[in-house]
């Protein structure tokens, strides 16, 4: 399959990419199938719309067209009993050889099983790295060459690993369907994260110019997408609206994350320093609504709370501060059901900001040394509880460490920036 | 395992070794690589002009100054580390400075050779 002119029918129409897609695969129960079969019938739209014009109803004649490109490969591997039961099949069969398609929507919406995609795709069976990669082709459509651009590796290693997901799908025959009640809260949050990772990816890359930022912007609206798809296919689930949310408090941050310096490098510029003028505020205004939402449904999750912790800090725009106090409380209940890293770094610096800088140091000692020797974070947090008890070269030695295990530039010059306004502390702190 | 990881940077960079952010930066990535208790050895090296090359050819031996010509980016500098895996090699590797204007190259070391009458 022509994977490029996929693509470009594909992005015009993403959301009926993944219907499509999603309708196919769980019909024929063959995720690979489908997707060829949906290129096959994209294809033939490239080359037959230009001149016969585009049919009233787009979707059905992909539908019908990539049905009969199924159908003939199914032919071929000898499996037609298997479609049998399905009466759309038994009515195309006498017009297979027909080149004008039906107006088959007319008579039969697509049921929207994109759900049941998505659901596949953050199987537990499937490797969680490859989860979010085959999420993005098979619901958007996005090739591997895409796919492996934003995940920084190879076309031919990404390509190889969805067919290996796709392949692991089929083999250990993982069904198209409803999980059970009980699996499901598990099964949605596996299918959150994966969405949540696509994000993730992008955030750290975000900004700057080039091709990287460029597919980094690509992947984050993406992300944006299928957060917005699971609240519209998940309506009564809290955690998905608390997802979305999140991903949208940290999209209305994105023009003040980074300063340009004279000479055109970028520098970060943490949270609590953000200029809240350069914040989209219709994000923000938007991702409240949804917290209100989720909060409504009366089940608290960790992305409720990591939205609400995005909450309090874009209520500075507002009142000018920063409600530290608040802000320790809900990082408590967020290690309570999800004790990351992170989270913990995140909650001794509030604490220490809230309660005095050496509750927060404690909480920072707390941590296994094994895990934290090499995680920048930490330095960086602990380096900026030591500055708020004036303890300067301890301070500047811990920040000179978390600058040592830095990858981005970006938050490498942040890091120098505040090395040197540090290194000069104790003169302009000295009593004359 | 042990990996060698080899700084290459670009002529911009040896250009911006005397700044202090750069250099700054450096001092930080190698400190911290020390303080992890990894390192087997390695060092900085000095620009790519004071590099003298070095063939024997049908016997003769013949001396060139400076660095291979027509390459964008010029070795810098190497460690010797010992990680348990490769993503942990990868992960100091992209901690470097010069991997965001230059890049790093990972290689696996070669267990040692069976010499006899080596120590």
């Amino acid at each position: 399959m022509n994977t490029r002119a996929a693509e470009a029918a594909a992005l015009a129409a993403r959301d009926t990419y993944g219907r499509l897609v999603a309708y196919l695969a769980w019909r024929w129960n063959d995720l690979a199938a489908a997707e060829d079969a949906l290129g096959e019938a994209l294809l033939k739209a490239l080359e037959r719309w230009p001149h016969d014009g585009v049919p009233a109803q787009p979707e059905g004649w992909l539908l019908t067209v990539a049905r009969r490109a199924l159908l003939q490969s199914a032919r071929h591997e000898g499996v037609v009993q298997r479609l049998a039961d399905d009466p759309v099949v038994r009515r195309l069969l006498p017009r297979e050889g027909d080149a004008a398609p039906e107006p088959f929507l007319q008579a039969h919406p697509i049921p929207d099983n994109r759900l049941r995609l998505m659901l596949v795709c953050a199987h537990p069976a499937i490797d969680p790295s490859v989860r979010t990669p085959l999420m993005l082709q098979a619901v958007l459509g996005l090739d591997a060459q895409r796919i492996a651009a934003a995940f920084l590796v190879s076309p031919a290693a990404m390509a190889q690993r969805l067919v290996r997901a796709k392949q692991k799908i089929a083999q250990a025959g993982i069904r198209f369907e409803e999980p059970e009640p009980a699996d499901l809260p598990q099964r949605t949050h596996a299918l959150l994260e994966a969405v949540y990772a696509a994000y993730g990816l992008a955030w750290e890359r975000l900004g700057g110019t080039g091709e990287q930022a460029a597919v980094s912007a690509d992947l984050a609206a993406e992300a944006l997408y299928l957060a917005e798809l699971c609240v519209a296919l998940l309506p009564a689930d809290a955690e998905a609206r608390g997802l979305w949310a999140l991903l949208l408090f940290c999209e209305s941050r994105r023009a003040a994350r980074f300063v340009t310096a004279p000479d055109g490098s970028e520098r970060f510029v943490p949270l609590h320093e953000q200029d809240t003028a350069r914040w989209d505020h219709a994000r923000i205004a938007q991702a409240h609504a949804l917290l209100r939402e989720a909060a409504a449904l009366g089940r608290l999750g960790p992305y409720q709370l990591e939205a609400a912790i995005q909450s309090a800090h874009a209520q500075r725009a507002v009142t000018g501060r920063v409600p530290w106090g608040g802000i320790t409380e809900l990082y408590q209940g967020l290690l309570q059901i999800a004790p990351t890293l992170g989270a913990h770094v995140g909650h001794a610096v509030a604490l220490g900001t809230a309660h005095g800088a050496a509750q927060g140091l404690a909480a920072l000692d707390a941590l296994p040394e094994a895990e934290v020797r090499n995680h920048a974070p930490w330095w960086v947090a602990r380096a900026h509880l030591l500055e708020q008890q004036r303890r300067w070269p301890e301070a500047a030695t811990a920040l000179r460490h978390g600058m040592g295990l830095t990858e981005d530039p970006r938050l490498r010059a942040h890091l120098w920036y505040k090395l040197q306004a540090l290194q000069a502390a104790p003169v302009t702190d000295m009593p004359a | 395992m042990e990996y060698m990881i080899v700084f290459k940077e670009t002529q911009a960079d040896f250009d911006r070794r005397p700044d202090d952010a750069y250099f700054g930066a450096w001092g930080a990535y190698i400190a911290a690589l020390h303080a992890s208790g990894i390192t087997k050895g390695g060092n900085g090296l000095q620009p790519p002009h004071t590099a003298t090359q070095v063939r024997v050819r049908n016997g003769q031996r013949q001396v060139q100054d400076g660095p291979y010509p027509d390459t964008k980016e010029h070795l810098g500098g190497y460690f010797v580390i010992e990680v348990p895996s490769l993503d942990q090699a990868l992960e100091w590797a992209a901690r470097a400075p010069c991997a965001s204007t230059g890049s790093v190259e990972v290689r696996p070391v070669l267990p040692p050779m069976d010499i006899p009458h080596a120590t």
